[in-house]
C-alpha cells in the first residue's frame, strides 16, 4: 500500500480571493485505503483546499491527480461522479424524508416507473448494517440522532461508489460514544479500500483513527508525515509555526501586579460536548489568558461566564458569592463586559454611528426616565474617541465605514465606558493590523494596572505569554494547566495544548497543574501556590 | 477589481462619486421630493385640488393607514413584520359596538360605555399583538408566519363575536374619534400627527427606541451588549396591536357601522407599502417614522390623483405597485457596495 501510487495527489495548488492568497503551492497527498488527517488553525487554508478538491472552487494553479488521472472538478456533483464525497458539519440531507429515501435520494430503485419501496428499504437497511448501524430505515431522518444522520450521509457516500470521503469536523457535535461508532465506520471504510480525509481539531481523535497527517499554515502545506512519527507537540508547533528554540520569549511582567481580590472563580463548568470541565479564576488587576486550540471550548466558556449561554453544570462565583447570570444584561449589571471574537456578527451594529455603538451597553445609565441624555452620550463618545485614538470622520460616522482595528477600539470603548470590573476579550486582536494590535494590547495592560480584571482569549501564544499574568489552558473542554511566572512560556503553553499540561522536558514543573485528560480541572486561583 | 478601479482616470472617479452622491441624495430626499412633485401636479392639473374639502378627505383616508403603519415601522425596525394588523382592526372594530350597545356587559352608564368602548377594544388588540410577540420570541417562529396566524384567525374571531352581522350604531361621543374636529381639523388627523411625532421621538431619543434599532441592526450583537431583545420584540408587536386597535375604532366611527368582514381589509399591505416607500429598511436596523408618514401620503395622493383625473381604481393599484417598486429601488441605491 505504501508503494502504490497515491489515490489523490494535489500539487502546487494556488488560490487567491480578490488578490489575497488563500493557498500558495499547497499540497495534499492521500494514499489508497488511508485515513488522512488535515489540520491547521483558522485561515490556514484547510477548507479552501477541500473546496477545490470537491469542485466548489477552481484553483488558480496546480494539478490534481485522482485515481490515476488528472481531474479538474467544476462542481461538487462532478467531484461526486469521480468518486469524491463530502460529509459536511451541517448535514445536507432531507430531514423530513426517511432514512432509506435519503440513502437513495436521486437514484431510487424503481419498478414500473415508481419507487420500489420494499427493495429500497431492504437495500438501505443492509447497507447500514454493514456499518453496524441498526435503525428503522423508514423513520424520518430528522428523528435520528446527529450521529446516525452522519452515518446515513456516509452510507450514502459509500453506496455511490465513493473512493474518497471527506469529513469536515465530523465529531464536533458528537458525544464520546457516538465518536466511537463513527470511528468504527471509518475503519470499515478503510477495510473496504476507501480513503478518508478527516478534518478535526481534537488531537486525540487524530491519533486514534488517522494513518497520515497534513498540516497547513498560512495557505501552505508545512508538514506531511505518518501520524505515528509526529508527536502531538510537533503537530501543535507545526500548526502554530513555532519551534521550541525560538519560543523562549517570556512574559515581561512578573506577578507583582496580581494579588487583588478574586472577581470570578469558576469550577467544573460544563455544557454539551464542547465544555466538559473548565475552571479558572480572575482577580482584580490581573490579566488571565485563556489558551487552547480551535474547538477546545474557549469561546463557549467565555459566553457562559457572561450569561450568553446557560451552563449545564459547574460553579461560578462572582466576588465570592455563587452567581448565575441568565442574560448578558445581568452580567453587565455586575460590571462584566464581553467582547466577542466575531466582530462583524456579534459586535458592531453596522448601520449605527460610532457614538451609538460605543454607548450601547451604557445606554440604560445614560437615560433619565427612559430618555437618552444625548449631550452626555456625545461627551462620552468624544472622550473615548480621543482616549483610544479612534480614527473616524466624526462620532456620527457609521461604524461599518471604519477599519477593523478602529471598530475593535469602538467595541472596547463600549465596555470601558461602562466602567467594568472584569472584561472578557475573545480574540481582541483578530483581523486587525499590527499597529492597532499593539495599541489594544498596551491598553489592556494599562487597564489592568488600573485594577481591572481581564480574561483574554487568544490564538496567538506570543500575545498570551507577553500580555497575561497567568494562562489557563483548555483542551477538549477541560482546563488542563495553569501557568504563571517562570513557568509561563510559549513552550509550556504549547505542551499543555498538545498533551495536557505535562511540563516541557528538562523544565521545572513550577505552577503547571492538572496533568492528564481525566479530572484535570484547575480552580480557585486564590489558594493556588504562586510560582516564580 | 482593485486594479481596475486604480486604472480609472481621476475624472471618472469624480463622476462615480457624483453619481453616488446623487443616489444617496435620492434615498434621503426621494420621498419628500416625490410628495412635492405630486402636490405640484395636482395644483396644476386637478380641478378643485386646493380646497379644504379635498385636504380633509385625503387626511381622513390616510390617517388610519398612518396610525397602523407607525406600529408596523417599529416592528419592521426590529427585523420583523406584522401581517395581523388588519385582522386586529377588525377585532377592535367588532368589539366596540358590542360594548356601546351593552350586548357584552348588560346596560351601562352611557359615559362609562363610551369610555370602555375606547379602552377595551384597543387593549384587546394590544394583547393579541403581544401574542404575536410571544410566538416570535418564546417559540422562535418567523414573524411572517407567526403573524399569519392572527391574520387568518383574527378576522374569524371578529366574525364569531358579531355572528357575522353588520352592526350599525349611532353614538356621537364615540364617533367623535372619526367625525369630530379639533381646531377645525379631523380628530383622526390630529391623532395621526401626534402618534407619528411621539413615535419618531421615541425612536430617536429613548433607550427603547435605540434598542429597537439595535435589535434590528444586529440581534446577536445587541443581545451581547445587554439589550433585552426579547422584551423589545414583545413591546413592538404589542404596540403594533394597540395602534391597529385604535385604527379599527376610527374606521367604524366614520362609517357608523361595523362589518367584521371589511374593517382593515388589506391594511397590512398598505401599511407595509407606506413603510417601504418611506425609506425604512425592510431587513431592520434603519427606520424613519416620518418617512412612513410621507410614504403613506404619497400612496394616498397618488391614488387620489389618479381617481380625480378619471383613472379607474384598478389601474391605480398598478401605479401604486410601481411606486413601491421605485421606492425599494431607490433604497438600494447609494447602499454603496
Amino acid at each position: 500500500m505504501v508503494d502504490a501510487a497515491p489515490l489523490l495527489a494535489m500539487r502546487g495548488i494556488d488560490k487567491s480571493f480578490s488578490g489575497v492568497p488563500a493557498l500558495t503551492a499547497a499540497e495534499l497527498t492521500v494514499g489508497r485505503a488511508e485515513v488522512h488527517a488535515l489540520i491547521g488553525q483558522n485561515g490556514a487554508g484547510k477548507s479552501t483546499i477541500i473546496k477545490i478538491l470537491t469542485g466548489a472552487h477552481r484553483p488558480d494553479a496546480g494539478s490534481i491527480q485522482f485515481d490515476g488521472s488528472a481531474i479538474a472538478p467544476a462542481s461538487p456533483a462532478e467531484a461526486q461522479r469521480l468518486g469524491i464525497s463530502t460529509i459536511y458539519q451541517e448535514i445536507n440531507l432531507v430531514r423530513y424524508r426517511s432514512v432509506a429515501e435519503n440513502v437513495f435520494l436521486g437514484r431510487e430503485p424503481r419498478r414500473l416507473g415508481l419507487i420500489h419501496w420494499s427493495r429500497m428499504n431492504a437495500d438501505a437497511a443492509a447497507l447500514l448494517r454493514q456499518f453496524d448501524i441498526d435503525v428503522d430505515v423508514t423513520l424520518p431522518l430528522g428523528r435520528c440522532s446527529i450521529a446516525v444522520q452522519q452515518m446515513v450521509a456516509i452510507a450514502r457516500a459509500v453506496s455511490t461508489d465513493a473512493k474518497l470521503v471527506v469529513m469536515d469536523e465530523p465529531t464536533s457535535s458528537l458525544d464520546d460514544r457516538e465518536v466511537e461508532v463513527l470511528f468504527g465506520v471509518i475503519r470499515r471504510l478503510k477495510a473496504r479500500g476507501v480513503s478518508v480525509i478527516f478534518v478535526s481539531h481534537r488531537l486525540d481523535e487524530l491519533y486514534a483513527v488517522c494513518d497520515r497527517v497534513t498540516v497547513m499554515r498560512d495557505g501552505r502545506t508545512v508538514a506531511q508525515s505518518r501520524m505515528g512519527e509526529l508527536g502531538k507537540l510537533d503537530l501543535v508547533m507545526a500548526m502554530l509555526g513555532r519551534r521550541l528554540t525560538e519560543s523562549e520569549a517570556r512574559g515581561i511582567h512578573g506577578t507583582e501586579r496580581a494579588g487583588g481580590a478574586p472577581l470570578l472563580e469558576v469550577e467544573g463548568l460544563r455544557r454539551g460536548h464542547r465544555v466538559r470541565d473548565a475552571g479558572l479564576s480572575v482577580r482584580r488587576g490581573e490579566v488571565v489568558g485563556l489558551a487552547g486550540l480551535l474547538g477546545s471550548g474557549r469561546t463557549e466558556v467565555a459566553r457562559m461566564l457572561f450569561g450568553a449561554d446557560a451552563p449545564e453544570g459547574g460553579l461560578i462565583r462572582h466576588k465570592g458569592a455563587p452567581a448565575r447570570f441568565r442574560a448578558p444584561g445581568e452580567a453587565i449589571r455586575a460590571r462584566i463586559g464581553f467582547s466577542s471574537e466575531d466582530r462583524k456578527a456579534e459586535g458592531i451594529i453596522p448601520d449605527m454611528s460610532v457614538r451609538e455603538n460605543m454607548t450601547l451597553a451604557l445606554l440604560p445609565h445614560l437615560a433619565r426616565a427612559g430618555v437618552v441624555d444625548t449631550a452626555r452620550q456625545q461627551r462620552i463618545a468624544d472622550e473615548f474617541v480621543r482616549r483610544l485614538g479612534i480614527k473616524c470622520a466624526s462620532p456620527e460616522q457609521r461604524i461599518r465605514e471604519l477599519s477593523g482595528g478602529n471598530q475593535q477600539k469602538v467595541l472596547l470603548a463600549r465596555w470601558l465606558c461602562t466602567d467594568p470590573e472584569l472584561l472578557i476579550l475573545d480574540e481582541p486582536t483578530r483581523g486587525i493590523d499590527v499597529g492597532a494590535k499593539a495599541e489594544i494590547l498596551s491598553l489592556v495592560e494599562e487597564l489592568a494596572d488600573g485594577g481591572l480584571g481581564v480574561l483574554m482569549i487568544s490564538s496567538e501564544l506570543e500575545e498570551l505569554v507577553q500580555g497575561a499574568d497567568r494562562v489557563v489552558v483548555l483542551r477538549d473542554g477541560r482546563s488542563v494547566a495553569e501557568l504563571e511566572g517562570d513557568a509561563l512560556t510559549e513552550d509550556a503553553v504549547m505542551h499543555a495544548m498538545a498533551d495536557g499540561g505535562e511540563p516541557a522536558p528538562g523544565r521545572a514543573p513550577a505552577a503547571a497543574a492538572g496533568s492528564g485528560t481525566g479530572s484535570g480541572g484547575v480552580s480557585g486561583g486564590g489558594a493556588e501556590a504562586r510560582g516564580g | 477589481m482593485a486594479e481596475i478601479t486604480l486604472q480609472k482616470r481621476p475624472g471618472e472617479a469624480a463622476a462615480v462619486r457624483t453619481r453616488r452622491r446623487i443616489k444617496a441624495l435620492a434615498r434621503g430626499w426621494g420621498a419628500p421630493l416625490a410628495l412635492v412633485l405630486l402636490l405640484a401636479f395636482n395644483v396644476l392639473f386637478t380641478p378643485n385640488f386646493l380646497t379644504w374639502q379635498t385636504f380633509f378627505v385625503n387626511l381622513t383616508q390616510v390617517a388610519t393607514i398612518v396610525i397602523v403603519a407607525t406600529g408596523m415601522t417599529l416592528v419592521i425596525a426590529t427585523g420583523g413584520i406584522d401581517l395581523s394588523v388588519g385582522s386586529l382592526m377588525a377585532i377592535a372594530g367588532a368589539l366596540a359596538p358590542l360594548i356601546l350597545s351593552g350586548a357584552l356587559t348588560g346596560p351601562l352608564d352611557p359615559g362609562l360605555a363610551v369610555a370602555l368602548a375606547f379602552v377595551l377594544p384597543v387593549l384587546a388588540a394590544g394583547l393579541f399583538g403581544l401574542f404575536n410577540g410571544v410566538l416570535v420570541t418564546r417559540f422562535a417562529i418567523q414573524p411572517i408566519v407567526a403573524t399569519l396566524v392572527l391574520f387568518i384567525a383574527g378576522r374569524g374571531i371578529a366574525q364569531v363575536m358579531t355572528n357575522g352581522n353588520l352592526q350599525t350604531f349611532s353614538n356621537p361621543s364615540f364617533q367623535w374619534i372619526g367625525l369630530g374636529r379639533i381646531l377645525g381639523l379631523p380628530v383622526q388627523a390630529v391623532l395621526m400627527v401626534a402618534i407619528v411625532a411621539l413615535a419618531a421621538w421615541i425612536l430617536r431619543r429613548t433607550v427603547f427606541g435605540r434598542h429597537v434599532l439595535a435589535t434590528g441592526g444586529n440581534e446577536p450583537a445587541a443581545r451581547l451588549a445587554g439589550v433585552p431583545v426579547t422584551g423589545v420584540k414583545l413591546a413592538v408587536y404589542a404596540i403594533s396591536g394597540l395602534l391597529s386597535g385604535l385604527a379599527g375604532l376610527v374606521v367604524i366611527a366614520i362609517n357608523s357601522s361595523s362589518d367584521a368582514n371589511l374593517i382593515g381589509l388589506g391594511m397590512e399591505l398598505d401599511a407595509i407599502a407606506a413603510v417601504a416607500v418611506g425609506g425604512t429598511l425592510l431587513t431592520g436596523g434603519r427606520a424613519s417614522v416620518v418617512g412612513t408618514l410621507l410614504g403613506a401620503l404619497i400612496i394616498q395622493l397618488l391614488r387620489y390623483t389618479l381617481l380625480a383625473n378619471g383613472v379607474p381604481d384598478a389601474a391605480a393599484l398598478v401605479v401604486k405597485a410601481a411606486a413601491i417598486l421605485l421606492a425599494v429601488w431607490i433604497q438600494r441605491q447609494g447602499e454603496g457596495r
